[in-house]
C-alpha cells in the first residue's frame, strides 16, 4: 500500500467511527425518551383515561411492538424518508415544525463563527507570540473566568453592562419583525455576543497551545538563533506549521455551540430549534424533543469528527 | 489547564517544599472549604427564612436587613443563597462522587484486564461521550422528570465516561511497571493488582480530576436549573435562583446578581485549588 494513502485510511476510519458512534447515540436518545417515561399512551390521555383507551392507543400507535423493532423503524424512517414522526401536541409533522427554525439557529452559529473565528485567531496567536506578558495574562484571566462560569451567566453579564449600564441594546426581546437594518443588527446583537464569548474563550486556549507547542520545536529555535524577528519567526515559521492544530482547535470549539446555543436562545427568547426543544420539554413533546435531540446531536458529532479529520490530514507526517 | 512543571526545575537552594500550596490554591481551598460548611450549616444561620415571603418590596435593593436584596417575591436573596448551597454543592458532590466511583473501578479494571471487554467498554463510554452534556440532561429530565434523585444519577451518566477515559488511561501506563510485572509474576489476581498497585498510583491525579468534574458538573446543573429543569420550586439552587429572577435583570436588581456570584465563586475557587495544587500530589504517576 502507498503511503500516500494512509492518511485517508484514518479519515475513512474516523468516518466509520462517527457512524457507529451515532447508531449508538441514536439509540440513547431513543430509549431515554420512549423507555424511560414509561407508558407513553397513559402519559397523553392523562390519570382519568379508561383502561380500553389507553390500549387503544397503545395499539394505534405501535407501542406493543419490540422496542428494538420500533427503534429500528424509526431510525430508518428518519434517515431515508426524512420521517420525523408527529408531535403530541398539535399534531404538525416534526420535519415541518424543525425546518422553520432550523435556519434560523444555523444563522445565529454562522454569524457567531464568523465573528468569534478572526477574534480568537487574532487573540490566541497574540497571547503566544507575546508569551508571559500583560496581554497574555490578561488573555487568559478573561478565557478562565469565561470558561469556568455557566453560559447564562456570561449572558447575563452581557445583557448588565451592554443594555443596562450602557443602554446600547434592547435586554431580552427578539423582534420578530425586524425592518430595518438596524434593527436586525440590534437583535442578533446580544445573542450573537454571547455565543461568542463561550466560543472565542475555548479557542483562544486552544488557539495559544497550538503555536507554543511549535514554537518550542527545534527548527523555530532555529530560527530564533539565526537572527528572526519575534515576530517573523511566529509568523512565518511556526504559524505555518501550527495551522493544523488550529484548524482542529476551530472545529473543537465551535462544537461549544451546541451547548450554548441552547441557554442563550432560552435567554434571548430566539425562534431556534434550541428553543423549540426546551419548549418541548415543558410540554414533554417525545417526537419533538427526540428530532431536535438527533439534530443536535449529529452537529456536535459532525463538528468533532471534522476537527479530527483536519488533524489527520495536516499532519504531514503520516504522508511521507 | 494542567501546567506540568518540570522536576528538574532547581528551587534556588531551598528545600522543595512538595506538599505546601502557594497563595493562589490557599485561596481557592478557603473559598471551596467555605461553601462546604455553608452547605452543610447555611439553614440554621440564615437571617430569614428562605422560603417566606418577608419584604413586600419585589427586587428590592441592598438594605441593612436583606444583606442581597429581595427577589421577584420579596424573599430574602441572602437566606435563600445559604439554602441553596445545600442544593447546589449536594447535589454535584454527589453526582461526581458516582461519576468517578464507577468510572475509575471500570477504567482500572479495563486497563488491567485489556483485551474485547477493554474494547468495547471504550468504544460504547467514548460514544456517549458524543452526546453534548446539557442535551444529555435536557433529554434524560423531559422523560422522567426532575427531581434530585434523578438529578444525580443524571449528572453521574453524564461524566462517568470522562472520569472512565481518564483513569483508564493512568492505569494503562502503571500497568506497564516494572512492580506491577513483578506482582502479576507472583500469582497476585486482578482485584489486588487494582486495590494495591495501581489504585494508590493513580490516587493523586484522580483527585485532580475529580474537581474538574466536580465543575463541570455544577455548571451543567446549574445550566439545567436556569432551563427550568434542575431543582424544583419552592425549592433552589443558584441556577434556579436565577432563572427566578431574570426578569430582574433588566432593572439590574441584585437579586440576579449574587447568585450568579455565589457560582463563579465556587467554580472559580475550584479551578484556582486544582491547578495550584502541589505537584508532589497532582504528579504521583509520574
Amino acid at each position: 500500500m502507498p503511503r500516500s494513502l494512509l492518511p485517508w485510511l484514518l479519515v475513512l476510519q474516523r468516518l466509520g467511527i462517527a457512524l457507529l458512534t451515532l447508531v449508538i447515540v441514536s439509540f440513547a436518545v431513543f430509549f431515554a425518551t420512549e423507555l424511560l417515561p414509561g407508558d407513553v399512551a397513559q402519559i397523553l390521555l392523562g390519570q382519568a383515561a379508561t383502561p380500553e383507551a389507553v390500549a387503544g392507543l397503545r395499539e394505534a400507535m405501535g407501542l406493543n411492538e419490540p422496542a428494538l423493532q420500533r427503534f429500528l423503524g424509526w431510525l430508518i424512517g428518519m434517515v431515508v424518508g426524512g420521517d420525523m414522526g408527529t408531535s403530541y401536541v398539535n399534531q404538525m409533522e416534526v420535519a415541518e415544525l424543525v425546518s422553520g427554525r432550523l435556519g434560523n439557529s444555523l444563522r445565529l452559529a454562522g454569524v457567531t463563527t464568523l465573528v468569534s473565528v478572526p477574534i480568537a485567531l487574532a487573540l490566541g496567536i497574540g497571547a503566544a507570540m507575546w508569551r508571559g506578558s500583560i496581554f497574555d495574562r490578561a488573555v487568559s484571566v478573561l478565557t478562565i473566568s469565561v470558561i469556568s462560569v455557566p453560559e447564562f451567566m456570561v449572558a447575563t453579564l452581557a445583557v448588565l453592562i451592554f443594555a443596562v449600564w450602557l443602554g446600547w441594546l434592547p435586554a431580552l426581546s427578539y423582534g420578530a419583525n425586524v425592518d430595518s437594518i438596524t434593527a436586525m443588527l440590534k437583535a442578533y446583537a446580544m445573542p450573537v455576543i454571547t455565543l461568542s464569548f463561550v466560543v472565542s474563550a475555548q479557542m483562544i486556549r486552544m488557539t495559544r497551545a497550538a503555536v507554543i507547542d511549535t514554537i518550542n520545536t527545534p527548527y523555530v529555535e532555529m530560527a530564533l538563533l539565526k537572527g528572526a524577528s519575534r515576530s517573523r519567526m511566529v509568523l512565518r515559521h511556526a504559524l505555518p506549521n501550527a495551522l493544523g492544530p488550529i484548524a482542529n482547535a476551530v472545529a473543537l470549539s465551535l462544537s461549544y455551540l451546541v451547548g450554548g446555543v441552547i441557554i442563550v436562545e432560552t435567554i434571548f427568547n430566539y425562534p431556534g430549534v434550541a428553543k423549540l426543544m426546551v419548549d418541548a420539554v415543558s410540554t414533554r413533546d417525545l417526537p419533538l424533543i427526540q428530532s431536535c435531540a438527533m439534530i443536535f446531536c449529529v452537529s456536535y458529532l459532525a463538528l468533532i469528527t471534522i476537527a479530527d479529520m483536519v488533524a489527520i490530514l495536516s499532519n504531514p507526517r503520516l504522508r511521507k | 489547564m494542567m501546567t506540568l512543571r518540570s522536576a528538574s526545575t532547581p528551587d534556588r537552594g531551598r528545600k522543595p517544599r512538595a506538599y505546601s500550596f502557594n497563595w493562589v490554591g490557599r485561596i481557592g481551598l478557603a473559598v471551596m472549604l467555605f461553601w462546604a460548611v455553608v452547605a452543610v450549616i447555611g439553614p440554621w444561620i440564615s437571617p430569614h427564612p428562605p422560603g417566606e415571603i418577608v419584604d413586600w418590596d419585589y427586587f428590592g435593593p441592598v438594605t441593612e436587613n436583606f444583606w442581597m436584596g429581595t427577589d421577584y417575591l420579596g424573599r430574602d436573596i441572602f437566606s435563600r443563597i445559604l439554602m441553596g448551597a445545600r442544593f447546589t454543592v449536594g447535589i454535584a458532590l454527589a453526582a461526581v462522587t458516582l461519576a468517578c466511583t464507577f468510572g475509575v473501578i471500570l477504567g482500572m479494571v479495563a486497563a488491567v484486564t485489556g483485551g474485547w471487554f477493554d474494547m468495547i467498554l471504550s468504544r460504547l463510554l467514548d460514544a456517549f461521550n458524543g452526546i453534548p452534556s446539557l442535551l444529555f440532561g435536557l433529554v434524560v429530565v423531559a422523560a422522567v422528570g426532575s427531581s434530585i434523585p434523578v438529578l444525580v444519577l443524571t449528572l453521574g451518566a453524564i461524566y462517568m465516561p470522562g472520569a472512565y477515559r481518564f483513569a483508564r488511561a493512568l492505569a494503562v501506563n502503571v500497568n506497564t511497571m516494572d512492580f506491577v510485572t513483578v506482582a502479576r509474576a507472583r500469582g497476585e489476581r486482578t482485584p489486588y493488582l487494582i486495590v494495591r498497585e495501581i489504585f494508590p498510583n493513580i490516587l493523586g491525579p484522580v483527585l485532580a480530576d475529580l474537581g474538574l468534574r466536580f465543575v463541570f458538573i455544577v455548571l451543567v446543573l446549574s445550566g439545567l436549573s436556569f432551563l427550568g429543569l434542575g431543582v424544583q420550586p419552592p425549592n433552589a439552587d443558584w441556577g434556579g435562583l436565577v432563572r427566578e429572577n431574570i426578569e430582574g435583570l433588566s432593572l439590574g436588581a441584585p437579586a440576579v446578581i449574587f447568585p450568579s456570584i455565589a457560582i463563579a465563586s465556587l467554580t472559580i475557587s475550584v479551578n484556582m485549588f486544582i491547578d495550584n495544587l502541589p505537584t508532589k500530589i497532582r504528579d504521583r504517576s509520574e
